[in-house]
């Protein structure tokens, strides 16, 4: 199952884990899952049905490109970061 | 991909295309435009830091002859309480309109208030004079620790302190509040046997482009705005001026001329929607320069900073534990690089323990714009200081310990993702085995100093067309501005693929109606990114070539096959064509072909830098003087050395000018007293030896060549390289930036 | 508005005559007036380089030049220093030595460099970082400019 790690200042939803193991073949079902497990959790990731845009998911180490529609895989590592562009960042 | 590949084109170093364009003057940069009936505009700029707008009358500057129109915020669309998307990153609507003209507050000192259109420059000088604004001046809040203080003057009523979603309770100047967390940090400190914590500051400091801002727009009756202009990015401007005028896109075309420097300031706009508004007011095309205090007081330095770092190691060397938290000015508005700074500061290396907070504070000073590898250097200048001293105090060699340390594929960065394949360590042996670490500096009050550095780099969107011409030349079209050779480095991408010279492959960089959605040259993506784009144009060339020396010798595309600029065909026909011959076919096979691509490519693969320094300290005059300076770093693949080497010389000089003389000095009352190039120093050729840039190839497996981004990583290492090196001449530890000889002599006790 | 003076000046050893205000600096005259562009503007008060023009043999700074002050004078200018067939040495040596990265400080440099190479034909390294002090370069870090001269140096 894929691993979320999950933002520092996101732990106080998760009973202080700072990683937890949840299922999902794509970001959208593992941040549904997440929320189903930790409410509150998607909201901060998302901005309703989208990820937000200040926020970079990071699939293995690689910043995705495609938001909720990118496929991850059964052993994927997600990390939740502030987005970078080209020169320009915003958290 | 293997590691030795040989190539015909990538590696080598041809003429750029636009090279004889630019050395004979001919180039066309934004301010050179010419349009007939060109009006001039100017911008009027708020004498104060911090002060409510009571009112503006514009009716004598109206009523000067000449004047042909004014502007102020009143002709800007009411911003609605919305976030922008512009495709990098959010950003609240109000506060990119009131940047451009302020409404209700001036924020800074420079920032526009009205703008002037006139028949001549001068006129609309005279006419900036002839407004009649009156201030109620506040106090200003200049310096992120005196902003955070709870009793500090408010800036924005309506900023409550953002903690991924969470929002405090009352205004704040602290916008909003970031934080990394890795193992247990008290564990990892009660693990090392020593533990160095030390405090850094770092002052404003501007990218210091030699072109100002730019910018001639024109509305033509069906309501088509165009406008050309210098820019990092052509479609981003249009994204821009279309929340900012709230106009549609589709009639919006801009137009990137030549420009003249901009290392991550010339992305943001500032007079290309005043130049609009004017444009519209008075039925003309409207030129907007800006001056060069304007592009000191108007547009985004980088933020001043205040920086605790606090490392423990092992007796052996072994990092266990590396806390900081980082205070970022944000200038007027929110959204300084705190992140990419909290990202970066720690990523060379494999830390098991590590917390980072980090803060974005707004102060009465311009809103910070990114500057190459935005907030890295203001980090790096406070962990890499502290790391010299862990090896100092431990009694290893500093590079010794960033081997020890140094963070490998597989690892995790400080802030969790994964590394892929990285250079880091390659650049340490580089700078290690290369003779200057190694050569004689014995001499009192000479130093040696090293420090490393890291920058993520960047993918995003690319588009490029390719076509084919009957002389087996081809025309490459792009969107990205190219500000340091990179038509040649694109160009070149496409020539290997082709097999043809790169001579032969005409690049040209046109306007936002020409070509598919490009990002900006910026984040050190275009040779990567566009270049990848490139790539893959080239590869669709070639697929319809192959069909049609297929259709030519009548043989299945699949017995076709392309090898080093030859067509031929394999089982059974013995048939043989160049790429230039076939393509002096194509009418006869089916017509004109065309290749394109876009890319938003993913794996951009990080960038790290290793640099090696040594300086003179003059005791009398506290002068640092930089007499040898070698930095390696990781290319990935260089395409064009030349043009690589020259963007790692030229970001240790900015990184040089920023460790010892560059910053914006301001007075009691928020004034920036040095907007000049003559007193903001930036270094110039007598202030330098000659940079010996070693480039290190560890492949990008991102990229069919192995490219990384090279233009930011270099500007990072030397603040912290040259105080290190000033430790060693002289026994003391610089925390403050610049390092000019003012604080030098005080540290050394001298004043 | 002041009156214009009319101004009787040589460019690129042709005759040119033009109208000025007495405020108007060279750099304008020549940039908005003749439009020959290839002069920078990059602060306007002569501490760049990037507006550099050779007035009577000597180097200025054509933005702390008037335009009246030419009056009788020669000018050469970026646009001149080329054959329509060839390129001037020192252009040459700058785009082989990939000694421009953004190229707005240019022909700033090409032209200061012609000035101290009409002057001092084999200069050393630190006395072309000398004279090129007035120039400033905020991409390349100069080492491919130094090196650019001195190639030309070498080459002529
Ligand atoms: S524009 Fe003349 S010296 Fe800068
Ligand atoms: S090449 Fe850009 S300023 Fe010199």
């Amino acid at each position: 199952m894929p691993v979320v790690a999950i933002p520092a200042l996101m732990r106080n939803l998760t009973d202080g884990e700072d990683s937890v193991t949840i299922p999902g073949a794509t970001i959208r079902e593992v941040i549904d899952n997440l929320e189903t497990r930790y409410p509150g959790t998607k909201a901060k990731l998302c901005d309703g049905d989208r990820i937000h845009p200040s926020i970079g998911v990071y699939i293995n180490g690689v910043v995705t490109r495609v938001g909720m529609h990118a496929r991850v895989d059964a052993d994927a590592e997600l990390h939740f970061l502030p987005a970078i562009g080209g020169g320009v960042v915003s958290d | 991909m293997s590691e030795k590949k040989e190539y015909k084109v990538i590696g080598t170093r041809p003429i750029r295309h636009d090279g004889v364009d630019k050395v004979t003057g001919r180039a066309i940069y934004g301010a050179d435009f010419q349009i007939t009936g060109l009006l001039h505009g100017r911008v009027l700029r708020s004498p104060h830091a911090h002060a409510r707008i009571v009112s503006i009358d514009t009716s004598r500057a109206e009523a000067h002859p000449g004047v042909k129109g004014v502007v102020t915020a009143q002709d800007l669309p009411e911003a609605e309480d919305k976030i922008a998307d512009l495709g990098e990153g959010a950003v609240s609507l109000k506060y990119l309109c009131d940047n451009i003209l302020a409404s209700d507050k001036a924020l800074y000192k420079g920032h526009a208030i009205a703008a002037v259109a006139a028949t001549d420059p001068h006129i609309a000088e005279e006419a900036c004079e002839l407004i009649d604004v009156e201030y109620e001046v506040l106090p200003p809040v200049l310096e992120v620790r005196a902003a955070m203080e709870p009793d500090a003057p408010i800036i924005h009523e309506n900023i409550r302190t953002s903690s991924l979603g969470e929002t405090g309770d009352k205004p704040s100047n602290v916008a909003s509040h970031i934080q990394f967390k890795k193992g247990d940090i008290e564990k990892g400190f009660d693990e090392a046997d020593i533990v160095i914590e030390r405090e850094f500051v770092t002052g404003t400091v501007h990218q210091g482009y030699i072109e100002p801002h730019n910018a001639t727009a024109l509305y033509n009756p069906d309501g088509q705005l165009t406008v050309w202009c210098s820019t990092q990015g052509a479609f981003t401007v249009r994204e821009q001026l279309a929340e900012i005028l709230q106009y549609p896109i589709s009639k919006i075309k801009v137009v990137p001329l030549e420009i003249g420097g901009g290392f991550g300031g010339k992305i943001n706009v500032y007079i290309k929607p005043v130049a609009a508004l004017l444009a519209k007011k008075t039925g003309k095309p409207v030129k907007v320069l800006m001056n060069r205090a304007d592009v000191f007081e108007g547009t985004g330095p980088t933020p001043a900073s205040y920086i605790t770092v606090k490392m423990g190691a092992t007796k052996d060397g072994k990092i266990t534990a590396a806390q900081t938290s980082m205070a970022f000015e944000a200038g007027a508005y929110p959204g300084s690089p705190v992140g990419a700074g909290a990202m970066c500061i720690f990523a060379p290396y494999n830390t098991e323990n590590v917390l980072i907070d980090g803060y974005d504070v707004v102060v009465n000073k311009p809103k910070t714009a990114p500057y190459r590898a935005p907030g890295a250097t203001n980090a790096a200048f406070g962990s890499e200081t502290v790391i010299d001293e862990l090896a100092e105090e431990l009694n290893i060699d500093p590079l010794e310990i960033r081997l020890m340390n140094g963070a490998k594929e597989g690892d995790h960065r400080a802030d969790g993702p994964v590394f892929p394949r990285i250079g880091f360590i390659e650049t340490v042996e580089a700078a290690k085995s290369h003779p200057h670490y190694t050569a004689p500096n014995g001499k009192k009050h000479h130093g040696r100093g090293v420090a490393s550095g890291f920058w993520f780099n960047i993918g995003l969107e690319s588009s490029v067309t390719i076509n084919v011409n009957p002389d087996g030349t081809v025309n490459l079209v792009e969107g990205s501005t190219d500000i340091g050779g990179t038509r040649a480095s694109i160009a070149m991408q496409a020539a290997e693929v082709l097999g043809i010279p790169a001579e032969s492959v005409n690049p040209t960089v046109v306007d936002t109606n020409s070509i598919g959605y490009t990002a900006v040259t910026g984040g050190s993506r275009t040779t990567y990114a566009t270049g990848y784009a490139a790539y893959e144009a080239a590869q669709d060339v070639v697929r319809q070539m192959i069909e049609r020396a297929a259709k030519l010798w009548d043989v299945d595309e699949a017995n076709v096959q392309f090898t080093d600029g030859e067509f031929s065909s394999i089982n059974g026909k013995e048939e043989q064509i160049s790429f230039r011959d076939l393509s002096a076919r194509l009418g006869e096979t089916g017509g004109p072909v065309v290749g394109r691509a876009t890319m938003n490519p993913a794996g951009a693969g990080g960038a790290f830098a290793t640099h090696v320094v040594d300086v003179a300290v003059d005791e009398e005059t506290g002068k640092v003087e930089i007499l040898r300076y070698t930095a390696t770093q990781d290319a990935g693949k260089a395409i064009h050395p030349s043009y690589v080497e020259g963007q790692i010389q030229g970001g240790v000089v900015q990184g040089i000018g920023w460790a010892l003389n560059e910053e914006y000095i301001y007075n009691d009352e928020g004034e920036m007293t040095n907007a000049s190039f003559l007193d903001y120093r930036m270094p110039t050729c007598l202030d330098l030896p000659m940079i010996d840039a070693v480039i290190v190839e560890v492949p990008n497996p991102g990229h069919p060549y192995g490219v990384r981004g090279v233009g930011e990583v270099p500007i990072v290492p030397p603040p912290a390289a040259i105080a290190n090196a000033i430790y060693d001449a002289v026994g003391i530890r610089m925390t403050e930036l610049p390092m000019s000889p003012d604080r030098l002599l005080k540290a050394m006790g001298k004043i | 508005m002041a009156r214009k003076s009319h101004v009787q000046t040589t460019i690129n050893g042709e005759a040119v005559e033009f109208l000025c205000e007495p405020r108007q600096s060279l750099l304008e005259v020549l940039r908005d007036e003749l439009h020959l562009t290839g002069a920078k503007e990059g602060c306007n008060n002569g501490n760049c380089g990037a507006c550099s023009v050779i007035l009577d043999g000597r180097l200025v700074n054509s933005c702390l030049v008037l335009g009246v002050e030419t009056d009788g004078k020669s000018v050469e200018t970026i646009e001149g220093l080329a054959d329509p067939d060839k390129l001037h040495p020192i252009q040459d040596a700058f785009l082989e030595n990939a000694a421009l990265q953004c190229g707005i400080c240019t022909p700033g440099f090409i032209i200061s460099a012609k000035a101290l190479l009409d002057q001092n034909p084999n200069p050393t390294e630190h006395e072309v970082r000398y004279w090129l002090a007035g120039n400033l370069c905020r991409c390349t870090g100069y080492d491919k400019i130094v090196r650019a001269v001195l190639d030309a140096a070498a080459a002529t």
